[in-house]
């Protein structure tokens, strides 16, 4: 019986844990009161504009930067009292790939084995390098690369000491198209047939789309939303963004009425609603039954649509054209 | 710890910038001999001014490879900080500038630890540099101009040392050596703490050593008991007390002997001070710094 619980326990176990995380550089607030989970095996998507505090918080879970308020949990323990113990089962790339380029990939990779205490040998290294398929170049130097190369390398080096925990921060970044092919079939490997839990942060709404069984989506450093893939992209669901002219009235009736469970987010001019779709016609009957002048009456149906109703900027075009 | 080490030794001999002060100093040391072998007596001369009026001077005895190398020591210890700032001032402002800096730091591998293995490797980095010269300066000296004894001219006096009285002299004055560029090693990887750009602490070590220099050898009675004391770079040439004797009451030197040794201690003591002042410094600072890099 103990042992079935225990069982059960380690099943649900969160292996990262974030609550009311805050991190302010002197008077600009990078991240506030941020707080998720990332469940073991999954492919967490880490999603927003640049400059979102995606980065921030990423240091934040590797010790570069320390939070100003707020807890982080890996593995069950706290970052700040067991941060060796944590770090030995991290692997990251942060950025840009940056490495020592007046070494070589082989030098590279087995300075960095070292440094996660590791005692290796040449086939090892050689073999970590054929995966990410640079056996061919291991003695070149690391100036000589292309920055898919570099970016290959950075995930050699992360994944060398077997991590349970992978973090990609952006790790499409610079990579043409049969790079980021790459990328997100590694990604697929490393959850699906290796069990690693790994988070990724993008700017890329369909990258995380088709990669990520979670999602945060971040914006000024502030949670947005958080869900199952699934959930987020329900076909069936949809996004409504209602116009009224005293939008702070209209949200108080409609915060009393049936509807509130819907209300996803009032901001001045529009009320932003979630629903499934064959509810749209009710819920424009009650906005009338409720006196509620309405101005605009638009269905958004996808969470790109919807992420851009929440922040509203041309950045976030740009940034999803891609 | 031992591993870390040994990876920021392996960095720092791999990279070509660390080549360049073994470079230097083989060229410059090799320029002074060239100049000393073809055209020692004029040198000797200068340095000697009125007294080779009154004294019968023995060029060729003079000039042998332990007077060499005291020469070159004087013309180079002077310069040399500027090849050690060059390596400690890109220890932790080199990886921030490359982006490797994250890399390291995420490891698991507490900050203490990283900062000592570095500044070690720097230290280690210093000694080779002083080891390089003293080979060059030294052994070559003496392979090119043989051995005799060591004539040290002080203000007004000429100082003997006989030949045998001389070696452990070097060696000592060497190992002071390595101490003082320490200190300025230890300035510069402080200061690497707070860039991102290896050419700031280099150039701002460089200053901090011109400035305190100057300040080290101006002549005024206020700086003489306020400032001058606490300057490390008043300390940087104590390295010479070993090279001045005790002498009887007849004031001939005694050999094996050093006229003031308490000095010399308590020069090397500040400078250790400095060294853990300033090496110190830049481990509490990076432990509490972002990374942001």
């Amino acid at each position: 019986m103990k042992q079935a619980v225990i069982y059960i326990h380690c099943l649900v176990m969160n292996v990262i844990n974030v609550s009311h995380l805050s991190k302010q550089f002197r008077d600009i607030n990078a991240v506030t009161d941020l707080s998720f989970s990332v469940q073991e095996a999954d492919v967490y998507g880490f999603l927003g504009q640049n400059g979102a505090g995606k980065s921030t918080t990423i240091r934040m879970l590797l010790t570069l930067i320390s939070p100003s308020e707020g807890e982080i949990e890996l593995f069950g323990m706290n970052l700040r009292s067991h941060r060796k113990e944590i770090l030995r089962q991290v692997g990251a790339v942060i950025e840009r790939p940056d490495l020592y380029k007046y070494l070589s990939a082989y030098e590279n990779l087995l300075l960095f084995a070292k440094m996660s205490g590791m005692r290796v040998r040449r086939k090892q290294l050689i073999d970590q390098l054929e995966m990410v398929g640079l056996a061919d170049r291991a003695d070149s130097k690391v100036r000589t690369y292309s920055q898919g190369m570099k970016q290959r390398l950075g995930i050699a080096i992360a994944l060398i000491h077997d991590p349970s925990l992978v973090i990609l921060d952006e790790p499409v970044n610079g990579l043409d198209p049969q790079g980021i092919a790459d990328m997100r079939n590694l990604i697929l490997h490393l959850s699906r047939h290796l069990k690693k839990t790994v988070l990724v942060s993008s700017h890329l709404l369909n990258e995380m789309e088709q990669i990520a069984t979670r999602m945060l989506i971040i914006d000024k450093g502030k949670k947005i939303i958080e869900g199952s893939v699934n959930e987020l992209f329900d076909p069936a669901k949809t996004i409504v963004e209602v116009g009224t002219a005293d939008t702070t009235e209209a949200a108080e009736i409609i915060s009393r009425s049936p509807w509130a469970s819907h209300l996803k987010h009032v901001q001045a001019g529009h009320i932003v609603f979630e629903l499934h779709k064959n509810q749209l016609s009710q819920l424009l009957k009650d906005l009338a039954i409720m006196n509620i002048a309405v101005t605009a009456f638009t269905p958004v149906n996808s969470l790109e649509k919807y992420f851009l109703s929440l922040t509203g900027t041309n950045q976030h075009v740009a940034a999803f054209a891609n | 710890m031992w591993q870390l080490l040994q990876i920021e030794l392996f960095k720092i001999f791999r990279k070509p910038r660390t080549y360049i002060s073994f470079g230097a100093i083989a060229a410059m040391v090799i320029i002074v001999q060239v100049a000393l072998k073809f055209d020692g007596q004029s040198y000797i001369e200068f340095i000697l001014g009125s007294l080779k009026e009154t004294l019968d001077i023995p060029y060729a005895t003079i000039l042998n490879g332990y007077f060499v190398c005291f020469i070159i020591l004087n013309l180079l210890l002077i310069h040399i900080p500027l090849l050690i700032a060059l390596v400690a001032g890109d220890e932790v402002a080199g990886e921030a500038n490359m982006g490797t800096l994250r890399l390291l730091v995420s490891k698991p591998v507490s900050r203490t630890e990283l900062m000592l293995a570095k500044f070690f490797a720097t230290v280690v980095y210093t000694a080779m540099v002083l080891a390089w010269m003293a080979f060059l300066s030294l052994v070559l000296s003496i392979f090119v101009f043989g051995t005799n004894d060591l004539i040290v001219a002080r203000s007004n006096t000429l100082e003997i040392i006989g030949h045998n009285d001389v070696m452990w002299r070097y060696l000592a004055a060497f190992g002071y050596a390595t101490v003082a560029l320490t200190t300025v090693a230890a300035l510069a990887f402080m200061l690497s703490v707070f860039a991102e750009n290896s050419i700031g602490p280099i150039v701002s070590t460089i200053s901090i050593v011109i400035v305190f220099t100057i300040l080290s050898e101006m002549q005024i009675p206020l700086y003489d008991r306020t400032v001058k004391p606490y300057l490390f770079t008043s300390h940087m040439l104590g390295w010479k007390g070993f090279f001045y004797l005790k002498a009887d009451a007849e004031g001939v030197s005694i050999p094996g002997t050093i006229e003031n040794l308490p000095a010399v201690l308590r020069s090397m003591g500040i400078l250790l001070g400095y060294i853990v002042l300033f090496a110190g410094s830049a481990i509490v600072v990076f432990k509490k710094k972002d990374i942001l890099s």
